[in-house]
């Protein structure tokens, strides 16, 4: 066990957009099968942590260690950037990410959605592709919806394709950025289940999320954020069950 | 039937050459249009100004100026530069500037500045979400261009490609100018030799709009297959 390394370890992140540091020192570690749940306020920082972890944003100090290889950074005039762009690449195929606008690309076909990155950056054969692509789509129960546009699609039609195509790329981690938050209340169930049902055959996951529900039943680790600090982590029952804090006390009590 | 006056086959090879300087300009301002566009959105101050120098000075001059400013200008600044090799290092180089060439080379670099603007506008136009997707799963920046912002930008740019275009084929009847013999010149020197200006000039009209026409059904088609995946959304 010691000798397999864990998917992904993010050390002291700090961020800062302009004056306003949103991200103060953050740190996790998600060990195969974990299923990580951030919650917090909005502006807490959770999707900015998110997105620092396949760079989509760029932390400006803190380590990032994907798969027990270590990111490498420069400093520029930019800023802060990472010295090897070959290397991010390899590290994103290993993360996959599902949007909250979903963002499947409007141009293909939900098939060719699925297949793109795996043909285009894994290098996989497009045979190869297709035919795991069609499973996942069976999955995910999307089976007739393949040649659809996701402009045809329902926005949960559209999430659980998104999520078919991360899962495409056989990820070490899929990262969660507020899944359902587009969705339409009667939409949500059916994202949930599918997340629930990889959760139970073990995925890495970390998920933004404000379903307090999903927090609780399927995770094994509950972080709070707030202003761009962990104000309580933990299993759920205890960070849920039992908080410490007034803020996460007041978080989590029922918004009238 | 129209009496030609023995005109018809050279009438027939200054049409050709319309349709082979406007296409070969059109790529040339493709290429740049894009070129352009990039830098105009690049994080680089230095291609950001040139860019933008490039399409201020391009759109600000009449195309005429600018044509006969590259054509005899050109060749002028070429002698010089061959003339300085001869005498430094004894080069005998000889460039003479083929107006077919320089036709292609101005009309291209006239309308690579408006294409600039439409390329530009038409990546602005793609939702940067499509783009962050590409990123994430591990696209490089050339893969995301390739599969993603290219095909979601042609979208938004076939019409400005379209009106372009237009334009740019009645441009190319300014080449007679510097000499080519497209077919306004064949129709021009008709003209004069048989005293019949309508004939020649109604058969050039009519050939410009024959080739106006079928693009405007050729790129009727190319938004339609860029439109793909879109109709629902709109």
């Amino acid at each position: 066990m010691a000798d397999t390394p864990i998917p992904l370890e993010v050390r002291n992140i700090t961020k800062r957009f302009g004056d306003t540091e949103v991200l103060k020192g953050l740190s996790l570690k998600a060990h195969k099968g974990d299923v990580i749940t951030l919650i917090g306020a909005s502006g807490s920082g959770k999707s900015t942590f998110l997105r620092c972890m396949n760079l989509l944003e760029q932390p400006d100090e803190g380590d990032l260690i994907v798969h027990g290889e270590e990111i490498r950074f420069k400093q520029t005039r930019h800023g802060r950037e990472p010295a090897d762009w070959k290397q991010v690449v390899r590290m994103r195929a290993k993360l996959s990410m599902v949007f909250q606008s979903f963002n499947l690309w409007a141009h293909m076909t939900l098939l060719e959605n699925v297949i793109e990155a795996p043909v285009h950056v894994l290098g996989k054969s497009k045979k190869e592709a297709i035919a795991h692509a069609r499973q996942l789509l069976e999955r995910v129960g999307l089976a007739e919806r393949a040649d659809y546009y996701p402009a045809q699609m329902s926005g949960g039609q559209q999430q659980r394709g998104a999520i078919a195509r991360a899962l495409a790329m056989d990820p070490e981690v899929m990262l969660f950025d507020e899944p359902t938050s587009a969705l339409d209340p009667e939409l949500v169930g059916d994202v949930l289940k599918v997340m629930r049902d990889l959760a139970e055959e073990g995925r890495t996951m970390i998920v933004v999320t404000h379903e307090m529900a999903f927090a609780r039943d399927v995770s094994s680790q509950v972080i709070y954020l707030h202003q761009g600090r962990v104000e309580e982590a933990g299993p759920p029952d205890e960070v849920l069950g039992n908080p410490r804090s007034d803020r996460l006390k007041q978080f989590l009590a029922p918004k009238h | 039937m129209i009496d030609l006056h023995g005109y018809g086959p050279r009438l027939a090879e200054g049409a050709l050459i319309t349709i082979e300087l406007a296409v070969l300009s059109l790529l040339l301002a493709i290429v740049l249009g894009l070129l352009t566009a990039s830098a105009k959105m690049s994080r680089s101050w230095l291609a950001h100004r040139i860019g933008t120098l490039y399409t201020t000075v391009i759109r600000g001059v009449p195309d005429l100026v600018l044509m006969m400013l590259l054509f005899f200008g050109g060749q002028i600044g070429i002698n010089m530069v061959t003339d300085q090799l001869y005498e430094r290092f004894g080069w005998d180089i000889f460039i003479n500037v083929n107006e077919f060439v320089a036709g292609v080379i101005t009309i291209g670099l006239i309308f690579g500045a408006y294409m600039g603007e439409t390329f530009r506008g038409a990546f602005l136009a793609v939702d940067s979400g499509q783009i962050e997707a590409g990123r994430a799963y591990g696209m490089n920046h050339w893969l995301v261009f390739r599969r993603i912002r290219f095909p979601q930008m042609m979208r938004h740019a076939i019409p400005g490609l379209s009106n372009n275009w237009m334009v740019l084929l009645k441009t190319t009847a300014l080449v007679s100018v510097i000499g080519l013999t497209d077919m306004v010149r064949v129709a021009a020197e008709a003209s004069k030799a048989t005293r019949e200006p309508f004939t020649f000039m109604i058969i050039v009209a009519a050939i410009y709009l024959l080739i106006a026409s079928v693009s405007e059904w050729g790129f009727a088609r190319l938004q339609k297959r860029y439109d793909v995946g879109y109709r629902e959304a709109d």
